[in-house]
């Protein structure tokens, strides 16, 4: 696996494996049984599981700090603000951030890129412009540039995919103009685990002078992410698909960019002053944060962080890429199995189908052999017609996962067999 | 094994792998399509009526078994059968495939061959499945032309 940034080293014992039998005791699920059968849960993609350090983490925040935050002057309120701004700071470093006030919270990687397109999207297309997006992108980072140009009179144009799942970069460079606005991409894909060449794509598209934003919510709980290094513009991702809870996202911006933009949505928070003939807006990042927030949410994904910067994001990326190399072996022998997406570097994650099988009975057969996946079209219904595929069914990895349950995945796909031989 | 088998009744692969009245039906007065976001299933219905008989009924599509084998049951099971006796029907199949079929209830019309759905009402995420073409043909015989979603 080869990763668009540099590895720093964060954990002294980088050699020695993760050791996934203590690990899985941090993650209470994961000792439940699913129709009898003890659960093999591969479908972090689509959302991970939580440590009891987040768990707690949120019960401690309700337990001992619960208030609303930024106006009180009481001690609870202050606390839950302090730890509330603390989460900010530590998800600067987590991406390597200039500055806090360059991290905005939001509900989801979904509600990062519409803040985007509704405000800097907003304020800088025009008819005739160009938004680039690519072939392997989720809905959330097709729909809301779509809505917004159709709505400018701008113009959607998307990087196209190999068979292999690779955006194809000739054809990346032949799409920037000077009319391209805003290039929009992934950069790990959700159904394909293709990491992108980001950072390259970055400046080729800074050479056009167009703004870029990178979708890294597949991306972060597999690789160290440096926001400086990519030079993106924006860069969004969400809680919960790295250990955190739901309902908590993140979008950074460079500060420029942020102090430019208009708000978002109006409230309280956003505002400095309010009177009926003029009000004043916040600065960033509270200028796009209007109303109460997932406080909670926001102090447990700092939790989450903690939890996997203490495990090394070295080393999870090299466990979960041997783990990677080992289900990708073990399903190529699956006869009648094709693996869509095997581009060289990947994040563990693979999609697969079966001969005369349809994914969804897939899902089915496997789930009762406690073997949860996930099967359909990930919301990326572009790629799926680029395959000519209507579904997939697609297992992806954490690195609480182990051999033990890439193997219960093969067993339940040769009951798949029997039933439909 | 055993739950697998109630789901997956050999009458229902059989279908899976050689749909019946699986085709284009040209002169078709009523048509409609219908789509099941949670696993890509797509299904066009085809019917022809004599008065309000259905004189001619087939259905074109892509999905999973459980999808493609209830089409392929329901045209077998509509031929002949008047527009009330079909709605009539989907009444009962629909009871039946979400656990509401009373069992001492033995009116008509009867659900002869579609009984092999009754598997599926102990996993009620693809009750979808086995509906889709049934939403699908009542769009299709109340003439609306919109595609028909699960969703």
């Amino acid at each position: 696996m080869s990763f668009s940034t540099t590895a720093r080293n964060h954990h002294p014992c980088v050699s020695e494996g993760l050791n996934p039998g203590r690990i899985r005791r941090d993650f209470p699920i994961l000792s439940r049984k699913v129709h009898g059968k003890p659960l093999a849960y591969l479908d972090n993609a689509a959302t991970s599981q939580k440590p009891q350090q987040v768990i707690d983490a949120v019960s401690r925040y309700y337990s001992r700090t619960n208030a609303n935050i930024q106006r009180g002057v009481h001690l609870l309120s202050v606390q839950a603000t302090d730890a509330y701004e603390a989460t900010r700071e530590r998800v600067r470093k987590f991406l390597n951030a200039t500055r806090a006030e360059e991290i905005v919270f939001v509900r989801s990687t979904t509600e990062a890129v519409n803040l985007v397109a509704q405000t800097a999207g907003r304020s800088i297309l025009g008819p005739g412009d160009e938004v680039i997006v690519s072939r392997m992108e989720h809905h959330s980072n097709i729909v809301p540039w779509q809505m917004l140009c159709q709505e400018k009179g701008a113009r959607l144009r998307v990087i196209p995919v190999s068979g292999r799942g690779e955006l194809l970069l000739d054809e990346y460079e032949k799409l920037l103009n000077p009319r391209t606005r805003i290039v929009a991409v992934t950069h790990v894909s959700n159904v394909l685990g293709t990491v992108n060449p980001v950072r390259k794509m970055v400046e080729m598209a800074h050479g056009h002078g167009a703004l870029v934003l990178l979708d890294g919510a597949q991306a972060v709980p597999h690789l160290e992410v440096d926001v400086q290094e990519l030079d993106c513009d924006f860069y969004c991702f969400s809680g919960h698909k790295i250990y955190g809870p739901t309902g908590i996202g993140i979008l950074y911006g460079k500060w420029n960019h942020l102090e430019s933009m208009p708000p978002y949505q109006g409230g309280g928070e956003m505002i400095r002053s309010v009177s009926f003939e003029k009000t004043t807006y916040n600065e960033p990042p509270h200028k796009f944060e209007g109303g109460t927030p997932n406080i909670a949410g926001g102090v447990a994904l700092a939790a989450a962080l903690d939890y996997l910067e203490n495990l090394g994001l070295d080393r999870v990326a090299a466990y979960e890429n041997e783990l990677l190399e080992y289900a990708t072996s073990r399903l190529s022998q699956v006869s009648g199995l094709r693996l869509i997406g095997t581009a060289p570097s990947k994040a563990a994650v693979l999609s697969f189908v079966l001969d005369e099988v349809h994914p969804h009975d897939m899902g089915t057969i496997l789930d009762l052999e406690g073997v949860a996946i996930r099967t359909g079209h990930h919301c990326a219904q572009p790629l799926m017609d680029y395959y000519g595929l209507p579904a997939t069914a697609r297992a992806s990895l954490a690195f609480y996962n182990t051999r033990e349950e890439i193997d219960a995945l093969c067993r339940g796909l040769e009951k798949v067999m029997e039933v439909f031989e | 094994m055993a739950d697998l088998s109630a789901l997956y009744q050999e009458v229902i692969l059989d279908h899976n792998r050689r749909p019946r009245n699986f085709a284009v039906l040209e002169d078709a007065d009523h048509q409609s399509e219908g789509f099941n976001a949670l696993c890509g299933d797509r299904v066009t219905v085809y019917l022809k009526l004599k008065g309000s008989v259905v004189d001619e009924i087939s259905f074109q599509g892509s999905g999973c078994a459980i999808s493609m084998a209830s089409a392929s049951i329901m045209t077998e099971s509509l031929k002949g059968r008047t527009v009330e006796e079909v709605k009539a029907l989907f009444e009962r199949f629909h009871q039946l495939v979400t656990g509401n079929l009373d069992s001492e209830d033995h009116s008509e019309p009867d659900l002869g061959k579609l009984v092999v759905f009754e598997g599926v009402s102990r996993y009620p995420v693809r009750v979808k499945c086995a509906t889709l073409t049934w939403h699908t043909l009542r769009a299709a015989l109340e003439k609306r032309n919109e595609v028909v979603s699960t969703e």
